[in-house]
Protein backbone atom coordinates (compact mmCIF):
# COMPACT_ATOMS: atom_id res chain seq x y z
CA UNK A 1 0.00 0.00 0.00
CA UNK A 2 1.29 3.52 -0.81
CA UNK A 3 -0.10 4.71 2.57
CA UNK A 4 2.38 2.64 4.55
CA UNK A 5 5.49 3.81 2.75
CA UNK A 6 4.49 7.47 2.93
CA UNK A 7 3.95 7.36 6.71
CA UNK A 8 7.44 5.93 6.97
CA UNK A 9 8.92 8.84 5.09
CA UNK A 10 6.73 11.36 6.87
CA UNK A 11 8.41 10.55 10.19
CA UNK A 12 11.17 12.93 9.14
CA UNK A 13 9.48 16.19 8.22
CA UNK A 14 11.98 16.90 5.43
CA UNK A 15 10.77 13.98 3.39
CA UNK A 16 7.06 14.68 3.72
CA UNK A 17 5.77 14.36 0.17
CA UNK A 18 2.27 15.50 1.05
CA UNK A 19 2.45 18.63 -1.10
CA UNK A 20 -0.16 19.76 -3.61
CA UNK A 21 1.02 17.20 -6.19
CA UNK A 22 0.60 14.40 -3.67
CA UNK A 23 -3.02 15.39 -3.05
CA UNK A 24 -3.70 15.79 -6.77
CA UNK A 25 -2.31 12.31 -7.27
CA UNK A 26 -4.68 10.86 -4.67
CA UNK A 27 -7.70 12.68 -6.16
CA UNK A 28 -6.85 11.50 -9.68
CA UNK A 29 -6.43 7.95 -8.43
CA UNK A 30 -9.93 8.12 -6.97
CA UNK A 31 -11.39 9.58 -10.19
CA UNK A 32 -9.87 6.97 -12.49
CA UNK A 33 -10.94 4.25 -10.09
CA UNK A 34 -14.57 5.33 -10.42
CA UNK A 35 -14.18 5.58 -14.19
CA UNK A 36 -12.70 2.08 -14.10
CA UNK A 37 -15.68 0.56 -12.32
CA UNK A 38 -18.15 2.52 -14.48
CA UNK A 39 -18.50 -0.43 -16.86
CA UNK A 40 -19.71 -2.60 -13.96
CA UNK A 41 -22.07 0.16 -12.82
CA UNK A 42 -23.51 0.50 -16.33
CA UNK A 43 -24.07 -3.24 -16.76
CA UNK A 44 -25.87 -3.38 -13.42
CA UNK A 45 -27.69 -0.15 -14.32
CA UNK A 46 -28.91 -1.58 -17.62
CA UNK A 47 -30.27 -4.66 -15.87
CA UNK A 48 -31.88 -2.65 -13.06
CA UNK A 49 -33.55 -0.08 -15.31
CA UNK A 50 -35.00 -2.50 -17.85
CA UNK A 51 -36.17 -4.75 -15.03
CA UNK A 52 -37.78 -1.78 -13.28
CA UNK A 53 -39.73 -0.85 -16.41
CA UNK A 54 -40.76 -4.45 -17.08
CA UNK A 55 -41.54 -5.37 -13.47
CA UNK A 56 -45.27 -4.61 -13.57
CA UNK A 57 -45.75 -7.09 -16.41
CA UNK A 58 -43.64 -9.74 -14.72
CA UNK A 59 -45.86 -9.62 -11.65
CA UNK A 60 -49.28 -9.26 -13.29
CA UNK A 61 -49.75 -10.53 -16.84
CA UNK A 62 -46.69 -12.73 -17.09
CA UNK A 63 -47.04 -16.47 -17.04
CA UNK A 64 -44.06 -18.57 -17.95
CA UNK A 65 -46.16 -20.91 -20.05
CA UNK A 66 -47.78 -18.23 -22.16
CA UNK A 67 -44.67 -16.08 -22.55
CA UNK A 68 -42.30 -18.79 -23.73
CA UNK A 69 -44.65 -21.38 -25.22
CA UNK A 70 -47.42 -19.45 -26.95
CA UNK A 71 -46.78 -18.60 -30.60
CA UNK A 72 -49.27 -15.71 -30.45
CA UNK A 73 -47.94 -12.22 -29.99
CA UNK A 74 -51.09 -10.11 -29.94
CA UNK A 75 -50.45 -7.40 -27.38
CA UNK A 76 -52.88 -4.89 -28.86
CA UNK A 77 -55.90 -7.23 -28.83
CA UNK A 78 -58.29 -5.32 -26.55
CA UNK A 79 -60.26 -8.26 -25.13
CA UNK A 80 -57.61 -10.87 -24.63
CA UNK A 81 -54.09 -9.67 -25.36
CA UNK A 82 -51.57 -12.51 -25.73
CA UNK A 83 -47.89 -12.19 -24.99
CA UNK A 84 -46.25 -15.28 -26.44
CA UNK A 85 -42.72 -14.92 -27.77
CA UNK A 86 -42.27 -18.45 -29.12
CA UNK A 87 -42.73 -17.31 -32.73
CA UNK A 88 -40.36 -14.39 -32.14
CA UNK A 89 -37.74 -16.73 -30.69
CA UNK A 90 -38.23 -19.00 -33.72
CA UNK A 91 -37.79 -15.97 -35.97
CA UNK A 92 -34.57 -14.87 -34.28
CA UNK A 93 -33.24 -18.43 -34.14
CA UNK A 94 -33.96 -19.24 -37.80
CA UNK A 95 -32.37 -16.02 -39.07
CA UNK A 96 -29.35 -16.30 -36.77
CA UNK A 97 -28.98 -20.00 -37.62
CA UNK A 98 -28.96 -19.38 -41.36
CA UNK A 99 -26.60 -16.43 -40.88
CA UNK A 100 -24.15 -18.70 -39.05
CA UNK A 101 -24.37 -21.37 -41.78
CA UNK A 102 -23.41 -18.64 -44.24
CA UNK A 103 -20.85 -16.87 -42.09
CA UNK A 104 -18.94 -19.60 -40.21
CA UNK A 105 -17.25 -21.41 -43.15
CA UNK A 106 -16.45 -18.20 -44.99
CA UNK A 107 -15.14 -16.28 -42.02
CA UNK A 108 -13.02 -19.19 -40.76
CA UNK A 109 -11.72 -19.80 -44.30
CA UNK A 110 -10.93 -16.12 -44.75
CA UNK A 111 -9.24 -15.98 -41.34
CA UNK A 112 -7.05 -18.97 -42.26
CA UNK A 113 -6.14 -17.43 -45.61
CA UNK A 114 -5.37 -14.00 -44.15
CA UNK A 115 -3.59 -15.35 -41.09
CA UNK A 116 -1.69 -18.34 -42.49
CA UNK A 117 -1.32 -18.03 -46.27
CA UNK A 118 -1.33 -14.35 -47.23
CA UNK A 119 1.80 -12.29 -46.69
CA UNK A 120 2.93 -8.69 -46.94
CA UNK A 121 0.78 -6.22 -48.85
CA UNK A 122 -1.96 -8.73 -49.74
CA UNK A 123 -2.45 -9.55 -46.10
CA UNK A 124 -2.55 -5.89 -45.02
CA UNK A 125 -5.04 -5.03 -47.77
CA UNK A 126 -7.34 -7.92 -46.91
CA UNK A 127 -7.24 -7.02 -43.22
CA UNK A 128 -8.18 -3.41 -43.98
CA UNK A 129 -11.00 -4.54 -46.28
CA UNK A 130 -12.41 -6.85 -43.63
CA UNK A 131 -12.24 -4.06 -41.06
CA UNK A 132 -14.09 -1.68 -43.39
CA UNK A 133 -16.78 -4.30 -44.09
CA UNK A 134 -17.34 -4.63 -40.35
CA UNK A 135 -17.97 -0.89 -40.11
CA UNK A 136 -21.02 -0.73 -42.39
CA UNK A 137 -23.96 0.36 -40.17
CA UNK A 138 -26.78 -2.12 -39.61
CA UNK A 139 -29.45 0.24 -40.96
CA UNK A 140 -27.56 0.29 -44.27
CA UNK A 141 -27.55 -3.53 -44.28
CA UNK A 142 -31.28 -3.46 -43.65
CA UNK A 143 -31.73 -1.10 -46.54
CA UNK A 144 -29.66 -3.40 -48.76
CA UNK A 145 -31.95 -6.29 -47.79
CA UNK A 146 -34.98 -4.20 -48.59
CA UNK A 147 -33.91 -2.64 -51.86
CA UNK A 148 -31.31 -4.98 -53.42
CA UNK A 149 -31.81 -8.49 -51.98
CA UNK A 150 -35.62 -8.32 -52.02
CA UNK A 151 -36.07 -7.93 -55.82
CA UNK A 152 -33.16 -10.34 -56.36
CA UNK A 153 -34.85 -13.11 -54.34
CA UNK A 154 -38.20 -12.49 -56.06
CA UNK A 155 -36.51 -12.85 -59.47
CA UNK A 156 -34.30 -15.83 -58.65
CA UNK A 157 -36.77 -18.02 -56.77
CA UNK A 158 -40.03 -16.81 -58.27
CA UNK A 159 -41.65 -16.02 -54.90
CA UNK A 160 -44.14 -13.16 -54.31
CA UNK A 161 -42.18 -11.45 -51.50
CA UNK A 162 -38.44 -11.43 -50.97
CA UNK A 163 -38.41 -10.30 -47.34
CA UNK A 164 -37.97 -13.58 -45.46
CA UNK A 165 -35.65 -15.87 -43.52
CA UNK A 166 -33.37 -16.27 -46.55
CA UNK A 167 -32.95 -12.53 -47.09
CA UNK A 168 -32.33 -11.66 -43.44
CA UNK A 169 -30.09 -14.71 -42.93
CA UNK A 170 -27.81 -13.76 -45.82
CA UNK A 171 -27.72 -10.10 -44.77
CA UNK A 172 -26.94 -11.05 -41.18
CA UNK A 173 -24.31 -13.54 -42.37
CA UNK A 174 -22.58 -10.88 -44.46
CA UNK A 175 -22.71 -8.56 -41.44
CA UNK A 176 -21.33 -11.04 -38.93
CA UNK A 177 -18.65 -12.56 -41.18
CA UNK A 178 -16.10 -9.69 -41.09
CA UNK A 179 -16.29 -9.48 -37.29
CA UNK A 180 -15.91 -13.23 -36.92
CA UNK A 181 -13.04 -13.15 -39.42
CA UNK A 182 -11.03 -10.64 -37.43
CA UNK A 183 -11.66 -12.36 -34.08
CA UNK A 184 -10.79 -15.75 -35.60
CA UNK A 185 -7.66 -14.29 -37.14
CA UNK A 186 -6.65 -12.97 -33.71
CA UNK A 187 -7.15 -16.46 -32.34
CA UNK A 188 -4.84 -17.92 -35.03
CA UNK A 189 -2.29 -15.20 -34.32
CA UNK A 190 -2.33 -16.15 -30.63
CA UNK A 191 -0.87 -19.58 -31.51
CA UNK A 192 2.87 -19.26 -30.85
CA UNK A 193 5.12 -19.37 -33.92
CA UNK A 194 7.29 -22.05 -32.33
CA UNK A 195 4.37 -24.53 -32.78
CA UNK A 196 4.46 -23.86 -36.52
CA UNK A 197 8.25 -24.00 -36.64
CA UNK A 198 8.34 -27.30 -34.77
CA UNK A 199 5.80 -28.84 -37.15
CA UNK A 200 7.64 -27.53 -40.21
CA UNK A 201 10.91 -28.88 -38.86
CA UNK A 202 9.28 -32.32 -38.81
CA UNK A 203 8.61 -31.96 -42.53
CA UNK A 204 4.95 -30.93 -42.44
CA UNK A 205 3.62 -28.91 -45.35
CA UNK A 206 1.82 -25.64 -44.77
CA UNK A 207 -1.66 -27.17 -44.78
CA UNK A 208 -0.53 -29.97 -42.48
CA UNK A 209 0.82 -27.35 -40.11
CA UNK A 210 -2.54 -25.55 -40.23
CA UNK A 211 -4.76 -28.61 -39.85
CA UNK A 212 -2.73 -30.64 -37.40
CA UNK A 213 -1.12 -27.91 -35.31
CA UNK A 214 -2.57 -24.42 -35.64
CA UNK A 215 -6.29 -25.22 -35.76
CA UNK A 216 -6.26 -27.61 -32.77
CA UNK A 217 -4.26 -25.07 -30.78
CA UNK A 218 -6.60 -22.22 -31.74
CA UNK A 219 -9.76 -24.31 -31.26
CA UNK A 220 -11.07 -22.41 -28.25
CA UNK A 221 -10.37 -19.01 -29.72
CA UNK A 222 -12.20 -19.97 -32.90
CA UNK A 223 -15.14 -21.27 -30.90
CA UNK A 224 -15.17 -17.95 -29.05
CA UNK A 225 -15.26 -16.12 -32.38
CA UNK A 226 -18.24 -18.20 -33.51
CA UNK A 227 -20.07 -17.57 -30.22
CA UNK A 228 -19.51 -13.82 -30.47
CA UNK A 229 -20.90 -14.01 -34.02
CA UNK A 230 -24.00 -15.79 -32.68
CA UNK A 231 -24.39 -13.11 -30.00
CA UNK A 232 -24.09 -10.43 -32.61
CA UNK A 233 -26.71 -12.05 -34.84
CA UNK A 234 -29.02 -12.57 -31.91
CA UNK A 235 -28.89 -8.92 -30.90
CA UNK A 236 -28.97 -7.34 -34.34
CA UNK A 237 -31.97 -5.05 -34.67
CA UNK A 238 -32.30 -2.73 -37.67
CA UNK A 239 -31.19 -5.20 -40.35
CA UNK A 240 -33.61 -7.92 -39.22
CA UNK A 241 -36.39 -5.38 -38.75
CA UNK A 242 -36.09 -4.35 -42.39
CA UNK A 243 -35.22 -7.66 -44.08
CA UNK A 244 -37.31 -10.34 -42.34
CA UNK A 245 -40.76 -9.24 -43.50
CA UNK A 246 -41.75 -8.68 -39.87
CA UNK A 247 -44.63 -11.15 -39.65
CA UNK A 248 -45.23 -13.16 -36.44
CA UNK A 249 -44.76 -16.64 -37.78
CA UNK A 250 -42.99 -19.91 -37.00
CA UNK A 251 -41.13 -20.42 -40.27
CA UNK A 252 -41.70 -23.60 -42.28
CA UNK A 253 -39.35 -22.71 -45.13
CA UNK A 254 -36.61 -20.29 -46.08
CA UNK A 255 -39.16 -18.17 -47.92
CA UNK A 256 -41.43 -17.53 -44.94
CA UNK A 257 -41.39 -14.08 -43.42
CA UNK A 258 -40.58 -14.03 -39.70
CA UNK A 259 -40.22 -11.51 -36.92
CA UNK A 260 -37.29 -11.22 -34.51
CA UNK A 261 -37.31 -10.42 -30.78
CA UNK A 262 -35.20 -7.31 -31.23
CA UNK A 263 -37.23 -6.04 -34.17
CA UNK A 264 -40.46 -6.39 -32.20
CA UNK A 265 -39.16 -4.01 -29.56
CA UNK A 266 -37.91 -1.57 -32.18
CA UNK A 267 -41.18 -1.59 -34.11
CA UNK A 268 -43.61 -1.38 -31.20
CA UNK A 269 -41.98 0.63 -28.42
CA UNK A 270 -42.84 3.93 -30.11
CA UNK A 271 -46.55 3.12 -30.29
CA UNK A 272 -47.13 1.99 -26.70
CA UNK A 273 -48.06 4.14 -23.73
CA UNK A 274 -45.39 4.29 -21.01
CA UNK A 275 -46.34 1.86 -18.23
CA UNK A 276 -48.97 -0.09 -20.20
CA UNK A 277 -48.79 -3.90 -20.13
CA UNK A 278 -47.66 -3.92 -23.77
CA UNK A 279 -44.83 -1.48 -22.97
CA UNK A 280 -43.80 -3.56 -19.97
CA UNK A 281 -43.96 -6.77 -22.04
CA UNK A 282 -41.49 -5.22 -24.51
CA UNK A 283 -39.11 -4.49 -21.63
CA UNK A 284 -39.54 -8.09 -20.47
CA UNK A 285 -38.34 -9.20 -23.92
CA UNK A 286 -35.42 -6.83 -23.31
CA UNK A 287 -34.60 -8.61 -20.03
CA UNK A 288 -34.67 -11.95 -21.87
CA UNK A 289 -32.34 -10.60 -24.61
CA UNK A 290 -30.00 -9.15 -21.98
CA UNK A 291 -29.74 -12.44 -20.10
CA UNK A 292 -29.18 -14.52 -23.24
CA UNK A 293 -26.47 -12.26 -24.67
CA UNK A 294 -24.87 -12.01 -21.22
CA UNK A 295 -24.64 -15.81 -21.08
CA UNK A 296 -23.28 -16.03 -24.64
CA UNK A 297 -20.59 -13.42 -23.93
CA UNK A 298 -19.70 -15.01 -20.61
CA UNK A 299 -19.32 -18.44 -22.23
CA UNK A 300 -17.21 -17.02 -25.06
CA UNK A 301 -14.99 -15.25 -22.53
CA UNK A 302 -14.56 -18.38 -20.39
CA UNK A 303 -13.72 -20.52 -23.44
CA UNK A 304 -11.15 -18.06 -24.77
CA UNK A 305 -9.66 -17.55 -21.31
CA UNK A 306 -9.46 -21.31 -20.87
CA UNK A 307 -6.92 -21.61 -23.66
CA UNK A 308 -4.72 -18.84 -22.26
CA UNK A 309 -4.38 -20.67 -18.97
CA UNK A 310 -3.96 -24.15 -20.43
CA UNK B 1 18.89 -32.12 -54.75
CA UNK B 2 16.46 -34.69 -53.46
CA UNK B 3 14.17 -36.31 -55.94
CA UNK B 4 10.55 -35.46 -55.29
CA UNK B 5 8.68 -38.45 -53.90
CA UNK B 6 5.06 -39.27 -54.66
CA UNK B 7 4.06 -38.32 -51.13
CA UNK B 8 5.77 -35.00 -51.50
CA UNK B 9 4.02 -34.23 -54.76
CA UNK B 10 0.64 -35.19 -53.33
CA UNK B 11 1.18 -33.01 -50.29
CA UNK B 12 2.00 -30.10 -52.53
CA UNK B 13 -1.14 -30.63 -54.59
CA UNK B 14 -3.31 -30.81 -51.46
CA UNK B 15 -1.67 -27.68 -50.13
CA UNK B 16 -2.33 -25.82 -53.37
CA UNK B 17 -5.93 -26.99 -53.30
CA UNK B 18 -6.54 -25.73 -49.77
CA UNK B 19 -4.82 -22.47 -50.50
CA UNK B 20 -7.17 -21.93 -53.45
CA UNK B 21 -10.19 -22.92 -51.35
CA UNK B 22 -9.42 -20.43 -48.60
CA UNK B 23 -8.60 -17.73 -51.12
CA UNK B 24 -11.97 -18.31 -52.77
CA UNK B 25 -13.70 -18.02 -49.40
CA UNK B 26 -11.97 -14.73 -48.70
CA UNK B 27 -12.94 -13.42 -52.12
CA UNK B 28 -16.53 -14.60 -51.69
CA UNK B 29 -16.64 -12.70 -48.43
CA UNK B 30 -15.54 -9.44 -50.01
CA UNK B 31 -16.95 -9.52 -53.54
CA UNK B 32 -20.69 -9.50 -52.72
CA UNK B 33 -20.19 -6.47 -50.53
CA UNK B 34 -18.20 -4.78 -53.27
CA UNK B 35 -21.06 -5.43 -55.70
CA UNK B 36 -23.56 -4.07 -53.17
CA UNK B 37 -21.50 -0.92 -52.63
CA UNK B 38 -21.20 -0.47 -56.38
CA UNK B 39 -25.00 -0.72 -56.70
CA UNK B 40 -25.43 1.85 -53.94
CA UNK B 41 -23.10 4.25 -55.72
CA UNK B 42 -24.63 3.74 -59.16
CA UNK B 43 -28.20 4.17 -57.90
CA UNK B 44 -27.64 6.88 -55.30
CA UNK B 45 -24.82 8.83 -56.89
CA UNK B 46 -27.12 10.90 -59.08
CA UNK B 47 -29.00 12.26 -56.04
CA UNK B 48 -25.97 13.61 -54.28
CA UNK B 49 -25.11 17.25 -54.74
CA UNK B 50 -24.17 20.21 -52.57
CA UNK B 51 -27.87 21.12 -52.49
CA UNK B 52 -28.81 17.62 -51.31
CA UNK B 53 -26.42 17.90 -48.37
CA UNK B 54 -27.37 21.43 -47.33
CA UNK B 55 -31.12 21.85 -47.83
CA UNK B 56 -34.15 20.70 -45.84
CA UNK B 57 -36.33 17.77 -46.89
CA UNK B 58 -39.49 18.98 -48.65
CA UNK B 59 -42.84 17.57 -49.82
CA UNK B 60 -43.30 15.20 -46.87
CA UNK B 61 -39.67 14.03 -47.15
CA UNK B 62 -40.10 12.82 -50.74
CA UNK B 63 -37.84 15.54 -52.11
CA UNK B 64 -35.22 18.03 -51.01
CA UNK B 65 -32.07 17.43 -48.99
CA UNK B 66 -30.86 15.92 -45.74
CA UNK B 67 -29.34 18.88 -43.93
CA UNK B 68 -31.27 18.54 -40.60
CA UNK B 69 -30.37 14.85 -40.38
CA UNK B 70 -26.72 15.52 -41.17
CA UNK B 71 -26.51 18.29 -38.57
CA UNK B 72 -28.40 16.15 -36.05
CA UNK B 73 -25.90 13.32 -36.41
CA UNK B 74 -23.07 15.80 -35.81
CA UNK B 75 -24.84 16.98 -32.63
CA UNK B 76 -25.46 13.46 -31.34
CA UNK B 77 -21.90 12.29 -32.07
CA UNK B 78 -20.34 15.40 -30.51
CA UNK B 79 -22.30 15.15 -27.26
CA UNK B 80 -21.72 11.39 -27.06
CA UNK B 81 -17.96 11.93 -27.45
CA UNK B 82 -17.93 14.62 -24.74
CA UNK B 83 -19.32 12.02 -22.34
CA UNK B 84 -17.56 8.84 -23.41
CA UNK B 85 -14.03 9.96 -24.29
CA UNK B 86 -13.05 11.39 -20.85
CA UNK B 87 -14.76 8.50 -19.07
CA UNK B 88 -13.29 5.85 -21.37
CA UNK B 89 -9.76 7.26 -21.25
CA UNK B 90 -9.92 7.51 -17.43
CA UNK B 91 -11.19 3.93 -17.22
CA UNK B 92 -8.36 2.75 -19.46
CA UNK B 93 -5.84 4.64 -17.33
CA UNK B 94 -7.18 2.88 -14.26
CA UNK B 95 -7.05 -0.54 -15.93
CA UNK B 96 -3.57 -0.13 -17.37
CA UNK B 97 -1.79 2.05 -14.80
CA UNK B 98 -3.41 1.26 -11.47
CA UNK B 99 -5.33 -2.03 -11.47
CA UNK B 100 -3.56 -5.22 -10.50
CA UNK B 101 -4.03 -8.58 -12.19
CA UNK B 102 -6.80 -9.90 -9.94
CA UNK B 103 -10.43 -11.02 -9.91
CA UNK B 104 -11.71 -7.47 -9.60
CA UNK B 105 -9.95 -6.36 -12.78
CA UNK B 106 -11.25 -9.44 -14.55
CA UNK B 107 -14.76 -8.51 -13.40
CA UNK B 108 -14.34 -5.05 -14.95
CA UNK B 109 -13.11 -6.64 -18.17
CA UNK B 110 -16.09 -8.95 -18.24
CA UNK B 111 -18.39 -5.95 -17.77
CA UNK B 112 -16.68 -4.16 -20.68
CA UNK B 113 -17.08 -7.20 -22.95
CA UNK B 114 -20.74 -7.43 -22.02
CA UNK B 115 -21.33 -3.73 -22.50
CA UNK B 116 -20.10 -4.22 -26.06
CA UNK B 117 -22.16 -7.38 -26.50
CA UNK B 118 -25.55 -6.23 -25.19
CA UNK B 119 -27.92 -5.80 -28.18
CA UNK B 120 -28.32 -2.20 -29.31
CA UNK B 121 -32.08 -2.36 -28.74
CA UNK B 122 -31.48 -3.27 -25.09
CA UNK B 123 -29.26 -0.20 -24.81
CA UNK B 124 -32.22 1.70 -26.25
CA UNK B 125 -34.53 0.30 -23.56
CA UNK B 126 -32.01 1.32 -20.93
CA UNK B 127 -31.82 4.81 -22.44
CA UNK B 128 -35.60 5.13 -22.29
CA UNK B 129 -35.83 3.83 -18.72
CA UNK B 130 -32.84 5.74 -17.35
CA UNK B 131 -32.30 8.96 -19.29
CA UNK B 132 -35.69 9.73 -20.84
CA UNK B 133 -37.88 8.78 -17.85
CA UNK B 134 -35.84 8.42 -14.64
CA UNK B 135 -33.48 11.38 -15.08
CA UNK B 136 -36.21 13.34 -16.87
CA UNK B 137 -34.19 14.41 -19.92
CA UNK B 138 -37.16 13.55 -22.15
CA UNK B 139 -36.53 12.47 -25.73
CA UNK B 140 -33.57 14.72 -26.41
CA UNK B 141 -30.11 14.85 -27.92
CA UNK B 142 -28.73 14.47 -24.39
CA UNK B 143 -30.61 11.21 -23.73
CA UNK B 144 -29.71 9.78 -27.15
CA UNK B 145 -26.05 10.77 -26.86
CA UNK B 146 -25.65 9.37 -23.35
CA UNK B 147 -27.21 6.07 -24.48
CA UNK B 148 -24.76 5.90 -27.38
CA UNK B 149 -21.88 6.98 -25.13
CA UNK B 150 -22.42 4.00 -22.82
CA UNK B 151 -22.81 1.67 -25.78
CA UNK B 152 -19.57 2.78 -27.44
CA UNK B 153 -17.59 3.16 -24.20
CA UNK B 154 -15.88 -0.25 -24.71
CA UNK B 155 -14.37 0.96 -28.01
CA UNK B 156 -12.64 3.89 -26.28
CA UNK B 157 -11.55 1.83 -23.30
CA UNK B 158 -10.09 -1.03 -25.34
CA UNK B 159 -8.24 1.13 -27.88
CA UNK B 160 -6.92 3.54 -25.23
CA UNK B 161 -5.76 0.68 -23.08
CA UNK B 162 -3.92 -0.84 -26.02
CA UNK B 163 -2.06 2.39 -26.76
CA UNK B 164 -1.21 2.89 -23.07
CA UNK B 165 0.16 -0.64 -22.96
CA UNK B 166 2.39 0.15 -25.94
CA UNK B 167 4.28 2.80 -23.93
CA UNK B 168 7.38 1.01 -22.58
CA UNK B 169 7.47 0.45 -18.82
CA UNK B 170 11.00 1.92 -18.72
CA UNK B 171 9.55 5.35 -19.59
CA UNK B 172 7.40 5.23 -16.44
CA UNK B 173 10.20 3.93 -14.23
CA UNK B 174 12.56 6.68 -15.39
CA UNK B 175 9.95 9.24 -14.50
CA UNK B 176 9.19 7.75 -11.07
CA UNK B 177 12.89 7.78 -10.31
CA UNK B 178 12.90 11.53 -10.85
CA UNK B 179 10.42 11.76 -7.98
CA UNK B 180 7.30 12.28 -10.05
CA UNK B 181 3.97 11.09 -8.70
CA UNK B 182 1.96 8.51 -10.59
CA UNK B 183 -0.36 11.15 -12.06
CA UNK B 184 2.55 13.39 -13.11
CA UNK B 185 4.06 10.42 -14.89
CA UNK B 186 0.80 9.60 -16.62
CA UNK B 187 0.11 13.17 -17.67
CA UNK B 188 3.59 14.13 -18.85
CA UNK B 189 5.01 10.83 -20.12
CA UNK B 190 2.39 8.14 -20.71
CA UNK B 191 -0.46 10.16 -22.24
CA UNK B 192 1.68 12.24 -24.65
CA UNK B 193 3.24 9.03 -25.94
CA UNK B 194 -0.14 7.33 -26.32
CA UNK B 195 -2.25 10.24 -27.57
CA UNK B 196 -2.20 9.35 -31.25
CA UNK B 197 -3.25 5.78 -30.52
CA UNK B 198 -6.09 7.09 -28.38
CA UNK B 199 -7.15 9.34 -31.23
CA UNK B 200 -7.49 6.44 -33.69
CA UNK B 201 -9.85 4.78 -31.22
CA UNK B 202 -11.88 7.98 -30.91
CA UNK B 203 -12.25 8.26 -34.70
CA UNK B 204 -13.44 4.65 -34.75
CA UNK B 205 -16.00 5.51 -32.10
CA UNK B 206 -17.23 8.47 -34.16
CA UNK B 207 -17.90 6.15 -37.07
CA UNK B 208 -19.75 3.66 -34.90
CA UNK B 209 -21.83 6.32 -33.15
CA UNK B 210 -22.85 7.95 -36.42
CA UNK B 211 -24.20 4.70 -37.86
CA UNK B 212 -26.26 3.45 -34.90
CA UNK B 213 -30.03 3.60 -35.25
CA UNK B 214 -31.85 1.50 -32.67
CA UNK B 215 -30.45 3.24 -29.56
CA UNK B 216 -31.55 6.71 -30.73
CA UNK B 217 -34.98 5.80 -32.14
CA UNK B 218 -36.79 6.26 -28.84
CA UNK B 219 -34.34 8.41 -26.92
CA UNK B 220 -33.88 11.52 -29.04
CA UNK B 221 -34.06 11.10 -32.79
CA UNK B 222 -37.25 12.17 -34.56
CA UNK B 223 -38.72 11.08 -37.90
CA UNK B 224 -39.14 14.62 -39.10
CA UNK B 225 -38.62 18.02 -37.50
CA UNK B 226 -39.32 21.31 -39.20
CA UNK B 227 -36.58 23.08 -37.24
CA UNK B 228 -32.94 22.53 -36.33
CA UNK B 229 -31.95 21.62 -32.74
CA UNK B 230 -31.00 24.61 -30.58
CA UNK B 231 -29.53 22.74 -27.62
CA UNK B 232 -29.03 19.35 -26.01
CA UNK B 233 -32.60 19.17 -24.70
CA UNK B 234 -34.12 19.36 -28.19
CA UNK B 235 -34.97 16.41 -30.36
CA UNK B 236 -33.22 16.10 -33.67
CA UNK B 237 -33.28 14.21 -36.93
CA UNK B 238 -30.36 11.84 -37.59
CA UNK B 239 -28.85 10.29 -40.73
CA UNK B 240 -29.27 6.67 -39.68
CA UNK B 241 -32.90 7.03 -38.63
CA UNK B 242 -33.60 9.18 -41.69
CA UNK B 243 -32.49 6.30 -43.91
CA UNK B 244 -34.85 3.94 -42.06
CA UNK B 245 -37.70 6.44 -42.36
CA UNK B 246 -37.36 7.24 -46.06
CA UNK B 247 -36.79 3.55 -46.85
CA UNK B 248 -39.76 2.13 -44.95
CA UNK B 249 -42.10 4.69 -43.43
CA UNK B 250 -42.78 7.36 -46.05
CA UNK B 251 -44.98 6.54 -49.06
CA UNK B 252 -44.13 7.91 -52.50
CA UNK B 253 -40.40 8.39 -52.04
CA UNK B 254 -38.58 8.36 -55.40
CA UNK B 255 -36.47 5.23 -55.69
CA UNK B 256 -33.08 6.97 -55.76
CA UNK B 257 -33.60 9.11 -52.65
CA UNK B 258 -32.97 6.42 -49.99
CA UNK B 259 -29.98 5.21 -52.03
CA UNK B 260 -28.59 8.73 -51.82
CA UNK B 261 -29.13 8.85 -48.04
CA UNK B 262 -27.54 5.41 -47.62
CA UNK B 263 -24.59 6.48 -49.73
CA UNK B 264 -23.95 9.61 -47.63
CA UNK B 265 -24.22 7.59 -44.40
CA UNK B 266 -21.92 4.83 -45.57
CA UNK B 267 -19.44 7.37 -46.97
CA UNK B 268 -19.34 9.16 -43.60
CA UNK B 269 -18.67 5.92 -41.76
CA UNK B 270 -16.13 4.48 -44.18
CA UNK B 271 -14.20 7.75 -44.48
CA UNK B 272 -13.90 7.99 -40.68
CA UNK B 273 -12.74 4.38 -40.54
CA UNK B 274 -10.22 4.84 -43.33
CA UNK B 275 -8.77 7.89 -41.57
CA UNK B 276 -8.44 5.83 -38.42
CA UNK B 277 -6.75 2.95 -40.24
CA UNK B 278 -4.39 5.24 -42.20
CA UNK B 279 -3.48 7.05 -39.00
CA UNK B 280 -2.72 3.75 -37.28
CA UNK B 281 -0.47 2.59 -40.12
CA UNK B 282 1.35 5.94 -40.20
CA UNK B 283 1.97 5.66 -36.45
CA UNK B 284 3.23 2.11 -36.70
CA UNK B 285 5.77 3.20 -39.28
CA UNK B 286 6.88 6.12 -37.15
CA UNK B 287 7.31 4.41 -33.80
CA UNK B 288 10.66 5.22 -32.23
CA UNK B 289 10.94 2.41 -29.70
Amino acid sequence: MPEASSTNLASTADFDRRDLDWYIDKVVQLIVFFAGISAIIFIIGIFVFITMEGLGFLFEDFTFKEFFLSPFWEPSDEDAPEYGILALIAGTASVTGLAMIVAIPFSLGAAIYIGEFATGKVRETLKVLVELLAAIPSVVWGFIGLSIMNPLIIDLFDVPVGLNVLNAGIILGLMAAPIMTSIAEDALKAVPDRYREAAEALGATRWQVIFKTVLPAAKNGLLGAVLLGVGRGFGETMAVLMATGHAVNIPGSLFDPVRALTATIAAELGETAVGSPHYQALFTIGIFLFIITFLINLTADLIVRGIRKG
Amino acid sequence: MFAESDLNARNKRVQGLFRMLFLMMTILLIVPVAIILFTLVSKGGSVISIDFLFTNPTDGMTAGGIFPALLGTVWIVAVALLASVPLGVAAAIYLNEYAGDNWFTRLIQLAIINLAGVPSIVHALFGVGAFVIFFGFGTSILAASLTLAIMTLPIVIVSTRESLRAVPQAFREACWNMGATRWQTIRRIVLPNAISGILTGVILEVSRTAGETAPIMFTGAAFFLPFLPQGVFDQTMAMSLHLFVVATQVPGVPEELPFGVALVLIAMVLIMNSISIAFRMYLRGKKKW
